[in-house]
């Protein structure tokens, strides 16, 4: 049975954060990231009629995304020759026999590890942030991932200083909470 | 009755403090007031290390967001190729 629907005029502001940082740590490029993002919002308004309601929007979203960011590699390895792996490795004598040792992955570099759990976390807060109301969501991330100063958002949402940090407060709190259930 | 203790803050005024404190935005002496609260309330203290965790890990993360102008531009855009 259906169970989710689907309202693309939401997607925006629920969704576009979070498939933004799923696609930039896989293209390494904002603006490719972003453009795969607005490409994926054009192919899910096209496929609307294929939504059957069973899974989620956003995971629905996140398959069409997946299959961008395929695409997005295939179009930039379609030349031929670029698609190969290139190993640049010296012809120096005095280095033979060492190939096999410098090329076994280092245990104590720890930073590709680091890397997919820093992205983990940061599909994480942005999960945690779509469960905040949208105002506190916006304001929190306007304050907090983008650094916008305390009036420019009061002037942005008409509010007082005051009532920021009331939102900011309430927002910090239902973060910190939803992230010991999902992170800590 | 209003305190007339300058060092004296509430629970919720050192709550406040702590999270204007993570954006940098608290003065010197609202710290030290932040602080002395710090010493002798649990209930700070566990806001206090919770706030500053969440801090941490947030700029840990490296968490991006698309701008708000090219939000506005995307919306647009749906909503054009909607009607």
């Amino acid at each position: 049975m259906s169970t989710n629907i689907i309202d693309p005029n939401s997607w925006v502001d629920k969704y576009s954060d979070y498939l933004f940082n799923y696609t930039i740590v896989r293209v390494d490029d904002r603006e490719i990231a972003q453009d795969l993002v607005q490409e994926t919002f054009f192919a899910g308004l096209k496929s609307m009629k294929n939504f059957k309601g069973e899974a989620s929007e956003r995971t629905w979203l996140i398959s069409i995304l997946k299959r961008k960011i395929i695409d997005y590699y295939r179009k930039i390895n379609s030349n031929k020759g670029k698609a190969e792996v290139r190993m640049n490795y010296v012809n120096n004598e005095e280095s033979e026999g060492d190939w096999i040792e410098e090329r076994v992955a280092d245990p104590f570099d720890k930073n590709a590890e680091n890397e997919i759990e820093n992205t983990e976390l940061g599909l994480a807060i942005h999960n945690c942030i779509g469960k905040l109301p949208e105002k506190q969501a916006k304001i929190f991330k306007m304050k907090t991932i983008e650094g916008f100063d305390t009036e420019a958002i009061c002037n942005e949402f008409d509010i007082t200083a005051s009532n920021l940090w009331v939102i900011i407060h309430r927002a910090r709190t239902s973060m910190a909470e939803c992230l010991e259930k999902n992170w800590f | 009755m209003k305190d007339t203790n300058n060092f004296y803050v509430t629970r919720d005024q050192a709550k406040h403090i702590c999270d204007k404190n993570q954006y940098g935005e608290a003065s010197f002496l609202e710290i030290i007031k932040l602080n002395i609260r710090f010493l002798f309330c649990k209930v700070t203290r566990r806001y206090v290390r919770r706030n500053v965790k969440l801090t941490k890990i947030i700029k840990k993360s490296n968490v991006q967001t698309i701008p708000l102008s090219k939000k506005e531009q995307l919306k647009a855009e749906i909503l054009k190729k909607m009607n």
